[in-house]
């Protein structure tokens, strides 16, 4: 889950100064702030968040792949937070509600992630019921990325507990009834966990884009090695 | 501001509308309110947006406030580029945070722009073709991770240098502006220090990026105080409208005064060999300026001045189509009927701090 935050959070970052909209530079950087706020959270229950962040390969890494995806144009990127932060808010409103060292996480981040899935609605909703080319690109957002969706229901490694058909519930409704009120086809059911080429991050199988994004991540932290920053 | 509300009323209340005395009488008022403003001005008062102004004094404001909001926005373009290549996920939040903190600032600005009778999107027009100007600056490119760092004590010191004055400008919502754009700018310049103050206390190489961005980013921060006093022909006025409060030269002193001892407790060097403590005047000496570089970046002749346009023009002609859906999507769901149909979310706290929704005019761009 550290992993899913932080590397959504760097895809996010990649938008400052090339946003649509003044307001956009705006809270899309807050997205990557809050992101990256969770991220860096999570990652410090497993260890230190910079060893983890910046000296691990690729095929360490589990994040889903749908975070890792390039970001494509602004209909893309507003699709797949609207796909994430889906998920996001049912998974860490279960884990606020529960004993143990995630739950004090989940609850800070709660408000953030309502925010976030709230920002990737009104988009959605602007983007598909705006005008005929923003509605294309939204569909064609829908589309690709329908297929990397599926992977958030695998069961979470450590999260024995937790169902992932609930939020594959939660999930569903809200995707669905969106897509539907901003008049865009909804592509049926996600994908079954382990349906073929649709997963693999949880295991530490990316997509080609990863190695490219790390390399550009980890890139000044390798070159130093023992530095502090 | 009491004395001049009371002159227009007093003129309201005693109009005559014969046609005869029409244009005599709007000489008067025109003298009256011009004799107003000149009395605001005089008792350090501030100048509002409904209160009459001369039009040279609207145009000045327009051209500094944009071309500084301008800044703004391009300047975020040789820091942004270094956010996915942060060394530690401490800095890279300081970062996102900073730039995130200057399209901010840009909205401020754009804003104060705005209420003197312009639009943003006029403004960003007038900066895509190359109409308007923005800080000299932010053509010089950001090199190494050090550059963060420089480019946070220098050039946000040379910034704060120049606005802190901007918080007691004549114009109240440029004023208003600057009050809270130096809060942020000077916790910014605060970080760039540490983080410069980080590397030249790490290794050898960090040492040496450390100084190498210093070495580059010194002298573009000393020209960002425009041209020396006697080839910078709007001081004087400006000055008289308290817009300015001291001249290029003043400030770009007190800023050498300030970084010298600075730059010592970093352990760094400034790259001058003029640079000496002048016991009569009790202000740094400091050597020339090269003012043919100066005038050559202003000119579009600097090292990045085509690439930051470029992207800017990029990034506002690839926006089009979502800015257009936004529009069309408001004139299909007036007020009220924003969100339909979208199942609400359960035991979710509302977000706090959620900005405002995009500011896109039906019809606009």
């Amino acid at each position: 889950m550290g992993d899913d935050a932080l590397i959504l959070s760097h895809r996010l970052a990649e938008w400052a100064g090339s946003a649509p909209v003044l307001e956009e530079e705006v809270a899309l950087a807050n997205l990557a702030l809050d992101l990256l706020g969770q991220a860096r959270a999570l990652l410090s229950l497993a260890g230190d968040e910079d060893a983890l962040a910046f000296r691990r390969d690729a095929r360490a890494f589990r994040n889903v792949r749908l975070v890792e995806l390039p970001n494509g144009d602004f209909a893309h990127t507003m699709v797949r937070q609207l796909f994430f932060s889906a998920w996001q808010r049912p998974l860490f409103a279960r884990l606020a509600e529960r004993p143990g060292p995630f739950a004090a996480i989940a609850a800070a981040a709660g408000p953030e992630i309502a925010y976030h899935l709230d920002h990737a609605v009104t988009w959605t909703l602007r983007l598909g019921d705006g005008t005929a080319e923003s509605h294309a690109r939204a569909a064609r957002a829908v589309a690709a990325l329908w297929r990397h969706t599926g992977e958030l229901f695998e069961p979470v490694p450590g999260l024995d507990w937790l169902d992932p058909a609930a939020l594959r519930a939660d999930w569903t409704a809200h995707v669905t009834g969106t897509l539907r009120a901003a008049t865009l086809p909804v592509p049926g059911e996600p994908p079954p966990p382990g349906a073929p080429f649709t997963g693999g991050g949880r295991r530490g199988l990316h997509t080609e884009a990863f190695g490219r994004l790390l390399a550009e991540m980890q890139h000044l932290h390798r070159s130093h090695p023992g530095a502090a920053w | 501001m009491n004395a001049r509300a009371e002159t227009e009323h007093a003129g309201n209340g005693t109009r005559d509308h014969t046609a005869n005395d029409t244009a005599g009488r709007a000489a008067n008022d025109t003298a009256g309110r011009a004799a107003a403003f000149e009395r605001t001005i005089a008792a350090d008062e501030r100048i509002e947006p409904r209160d009459w102004m001369p039009d040279a004094y609207r145009a000045t404001l327009v051209r500094q406030i944009a071309q500084h909001a301008h800044s703004e926005i391009i300047g975020m373009q040789p820091e942004a580029d270094w956010i996915t290549r942060a060394p530690s996920l401490r800095r890279k939040a300081i970062l996102i945070a900073k730039v995130q903190d200057e399209a901010g600032h840009g909205l401020y600005l754009y804003g104060a722009a705005e209420t003197l009778g312009t639009s943003r999107e006029e403004l960003l027009d007038k900066l895509h073709a190359g109409r308007h100007k923005y800080s000299s600056i932010f053509n010089y490119p950001t090199l190494t991770w050090a550059d963060v760092g420089a480019i946070g004590w220098l050039v946000d010191g040379a910034a704060i240098t120049n606005q802190v004055p901007l918080c007691r400008c004549s114009y109240g919502p440029y004023a208003r502006a600057m009050v809270r754009i130096c809060k942020e700018e000077s916790f910014h310049q605060r970080q760039g220090y540490e983080l410069l103050h980080t590397l030249a206390h790490g290794t050898s190489a960090q040492r040496a990026m450390a100084q190498d961005a210093v070495d580059r980013w010194w002298w573009p921060s000393l020209m960002m105080f425009g041209p020396p006093d006697d080839a910078s022909p709007r001081t004087e006025q400006s000055m008289a409208w308290r817009i300015k409060r001291h001249t290029n030269d003043e400030l770009r002193q007190r800023f050498v005064d300030i970084c010298v001892p600075q730059a010592e407790a970093l352990g760094l060097t400034l790259p001058d060999p003029e640079l000496r403590w002048n016991e009569e005047r009790g202000h740094w000496d400091f050597g020339p300026v090269d003012w043919a570089e100066f005038r050559a970046v202003l000119a579009g002749e600097g090292p990045c001045n085509e690439e930051r346009i470029s992207r800017r023009r990029r990034a506002h002609a690839e926006g089009a189509w979502v800015r257009e859906a936004a529009s069309a999507y408001a004139a299909k769901h007036p007020r009220g009927d924003a969100a339909p149909h979208v199942p609400a979310a359960p035991n979710v706290p509302a977000a706090p701090n959620v900005p405002a929704a995009p500011n896109v005019r039906a019809g606009a761009s």
